[in-house]
């Protein structure tokens, strides 16, 4: 469907007062939300500016906890603006910016540089995540407090695309976190049993003649940070977690394990989990390599219950691009990761909504609300109503479209969707009241 | 497709064994006896089937028995074939796998075959030489690919020439029990026998310490067996020998050679328990003392001389249906 729109004024961000007509919070009744200053407000008598949401749904902005926008280093593959845009198009308001970048981001010149860069493209509201150890060499732990000093204000630790694999830099890193009431993020995996892996273990890897990705390096490393996150009163999340004997452990640790104060154990799980299984690799084009790897479908059955039931806390999309040397290549060369802002919506809905398992609250809360509480941001996450920070994305819950990875903002196309009917499209994203993309197109700031 | 000699089976590439169906299993089979006969007794052995075809070797892996015996079928058929030795060791220098397969595809190439240490780098490039067609050159836009070997994955056509030493011995394959033993987990040519034999109708029983199965052999269309003495007490027809790569003897997979060769080993004694008919098969190079005793090497039961006899005829077999189907200009 299309949207129209009345215009009063000249199209500029600068408009007082928007009214957003016949739009359905939450895919509940329509309403009217109002706009003004960059704040949901009472009814308006005479907006500056009135769009025609008829039929579409309203969700606060969305939040990802787990983006390689590839700057700086990666240029070739993503940058802060291109990476920036295809959030927006997603309908995310608000990206988490990992740091296995080069140089990494392990200090506090280079977490205020992407945050820097975040704010001058202005798309998305860009969060550098630190690094917890310097380099990500898993030694020394990197400037925490400093970086949590630094403009960017970093709250959330991760040494992503690697484990904190030495349990007593672990311990220290979730000890040390909780005094800047930060939440360290693990990559799950014990590196030790996954040297030269290439895809899950099981029946098609065993076929496949690929060197089986143990599952137990993901379970194990979750059991032992939740008795340490637990013993140490910290906040532990889990990255991309990947199977169902990992949702199991989650319930143990929180349910079951005496736990000190401040305590928290939260985790993600990413679209394509939720979604494609390990036959994918099945013609051994790597755009379906990943790390953690494609499961059977048990485990995606599994994950899909687990976010139902709010085991699994919000989806998180590990939008990883890859430059196209690194994926068209043979299987064991090429590089783990695909892209996902701009697909992982429609994906959760595929696997969430069409399936019954959540409705739009249920989205709001794993896509938006949960991610925002997670990472402690106050301004993301909100509920749509007056007083509240006008961040939302609108969506037509009946608009499929066609993945083209040519067409994706990234400056990669790996995505592993290609060709793949979409269900729902977003059509418009708004941060604080100034539109960042309306009728599926990039609004200003061109960078 | 099948031109003037009506030669198609419905194969483009042959990447793999399994998806092979049986009937064009035994027609590559049968017409590689057919070569046997057909050079049995020629002064000169050379058959005209592939002039002005040109077979292209691309070996990412160094393999002196493979690549002479695909070079040999090819030359026996009149083919003129170009050896390419590459180096994988690096992707981000030198020129990548497409760009190799897509300059030889362009420069002519009727027939690719590939040998590469990653599992299913076949199949990526016959994809994209599918994709990008080579009409251009007037050849109905089709280069063959054949896998020579890829990592861990599969090595079709040892498969077929174990088979057709099988057939030699045994006089067919239907009904007969054929036991491997050895580094299943890292053996391309455990999984295209496995296949294989079983699309073929024999029994198949692979015989491994737990470390060197891979996990979800369950779904294998095979018997497991830990123990190699309760496997020989069953009477095999054959017994397939792999060989076990030094690397993996220093990886922790089994505590020492010694052990292996004691748990694992087809000792004089083991060898002598087997049925009078039964066959000893080695795919090459054997570490003789250690997974095969010398004198089972070079026993009468060992058909490893005729396997790489056989390995010509296979192959010739398989260049020709792959090649010679199309319309010859």
């Amino acid at each position: 469907m299309t949207t129209t729109r009345e215009t009063k004024r000249s199209e500029s961000w600068t408009m007082k007062t928007i009214r957003i007509r016949h739009v359905r919070p939450y895919g509940e009744d329509p309403t009217d939300l109002h706009v003004r200053d960059g704040v949901l407000v009472d009814p308006v008598s005479d907006p500056d500016e009135t769009i025609d949401a008829d039929g579409l749904i309203a969700l606060p902005g969305l939040v990802d906890l787990h983006t390689h926008l590839r700057e700086p280093g990666g240029e070739e593959a993503e940058t802060v603006g291109t990476g920036s845009a295809a959030a927006a198009l997603g309908g995310y308001t608000a990206v988490f910016a990992m740091p296995n970048t080069d140089p990494v981001a392990d200090s506090p010149v280079v977490v205020e540089h992407v945050w820097r860069r975040g704010r001058e493209v202005g798309l998305v509201d860009v969060h550098p995540v630190g690094a917890v150890t310097v380099g990500l060499e898993g030694a020394k732990l990197a400037e925490m407090g400093m970086m949590a000093a630094s403009p960017a204000g970093v709250r959330m630790f991760s040494d992503d695309g690697r484990c904190v694999n030495d349990p007593l830099i672990m311990r220290r890193a979730l000890e040390y976190a909780r005094a800047l009431g930060a939440v360290v993020a693990q990559h799950a995996e014990d590196h030790r049993l996954t040297v030269g892996a290439q895809a899950h273990e099981g029946p098609v890897a065993a076929r496949l003649g690929l060197a089986g990705w143990d599952p137990t390096a993901e379970e194990s490393i979750i059991a032992r940070d939740v008795m340490l996150a637990a013993a140490a009163g910290a906040r532990l999340h889990v990255c991309h977690l990947s199977t169902a004997r990992s949702t199991e452990i989650l319930r143990w640790g929180r349910e079951t394990l005496d736990a000190a104060n401040g305590f928290s154990v939260s985790a993600e799980v990413t679209p394509h989990h939720l979604l494609l299984t390990d036959t994918a690799a099945e013609d051994y084009d790597p755009v379906h390599k990943v790390n953690p790897p494609l499961r059977p479908a048990a485990d995606t059955e599994a994950l899909r219950r687990a976010l139902a039931d709010g085991t699994l806390d919000c989806v998180a999309t590990d939008h990883a691009p890859h430059a196209v040397e690194a994926k068209d290549c043979e299987w064991s060369a090429a590089r783990p990761g695909m892209l996902g802002l701009q697909t992982a919506l429609p994906v959760v809905v595929t696997t969430m909504v069409a399936t019954g398992l959540l409705d739009w609250r249920g989205v709001a809360r794993v896509c938006s609300e949960a991610p925002a509480r997670i990472a402690g941001l106050t301004d993301q996450g909100r509920p749509l109503v007056a007083g509240e920070p006008a961040t939302l994305t609108l969506v037509d819950p009946d608009a499929e479209w066609t993945v083209r990875g040519a067409a994706l903002a990234s400056r990669a196309d790996n995505t592993p969707y290609e060709g793949m009917e979409m269900p729902v499209s977003v059509v418009h994203t708004m941060l604080r009241g100034r539109w960042t993309v309306r009728d599926g197109k990039v609004v200003g700031n061109e960078r | 497709m099948t031109g003037a000699t009506d030669t198609g089976i419905g194969l483009r590439h042959l990447l793999s064994t399994e998806g092979l169906r049986r009937e064009q299993a035994e027609a590559l089979l049968d017409t590689a006896a057919g070569m046997e006969q057909a050079l049995t007794g020629r002064a000169v052995r050379k058959l005209p089937t592939l002039r002005g075809r040109t077979v292209v070797t691309l070996f990412y892996e160094n393999s002196t028995r493979t690549r002479v015996s695909f070079e040999v079928a090819g030359k026996w058929m009149s083919a003129d074939t170009i050896n390419v030795s590459a180096s994988a060791s690096s992707v981000s220098k030198g020129e990548s796998l497409r760009d190799t397969a897509a300059t030889l595809g362009a420069a002519g190439a009727d027939c690719l075959i590939v040998r590469h240490p990653a599992s299913g780098a076949p199949h990526r490039i016959a994809a994209w030489l599918d994709r990008v067609g080579h009409s251009h050159l007037g050849r109905e836009g089709h280069v063959a690919v054949v896998n020579a070997g890829d990592g861990t994955h599969e090595h079709p056509t040892q498969a077929l020439l174990d088979a057709a030493t099988l057939r030699a011995r045994l006089g067919q394959v239907e009904g007969t029990h054929v036991t491997i033993v050895g580094d299943i987990l890292h053996s391309r040519v455990a999984r295209s026998n496995a296949h294989l034999l079983a699309t073929l109708g024999a029994r198949v029983t692979l015989v491994a310490p737990p470390t060197l199965l891979p996990v979800g052999v369950g779904d294998w269309p095979v018997t497991v067996s830990h123990d190699l003495d309760a496997t020989l007490a069953t009477g095999p027809d054959a017994v397939m020998m792999l060989r076990v790569q030094a690397e993996r003897m220093h990886g922790g997979f089994f505590p020492s050679a010694r052990e292996y060769a004691i748990r694992f080993g087809l000792s004089q004694d083991r060898a002598d328990r087997l049925p009078d008919h039964a066959v000893v098969l080695h795919p090459g190079p054997a570490v003789r003392g250690m997974e095969i005793a010398s004198s089972v090497a070079d026993s009468s039961r060992a058909a490893i001389a005729e396997q790489v006899t056989a390995g010509v005829h296979v192959r010739m077999a398989v260049l020709y249906h792959l090649l010679a189907g199309e319309d010859v200009a």
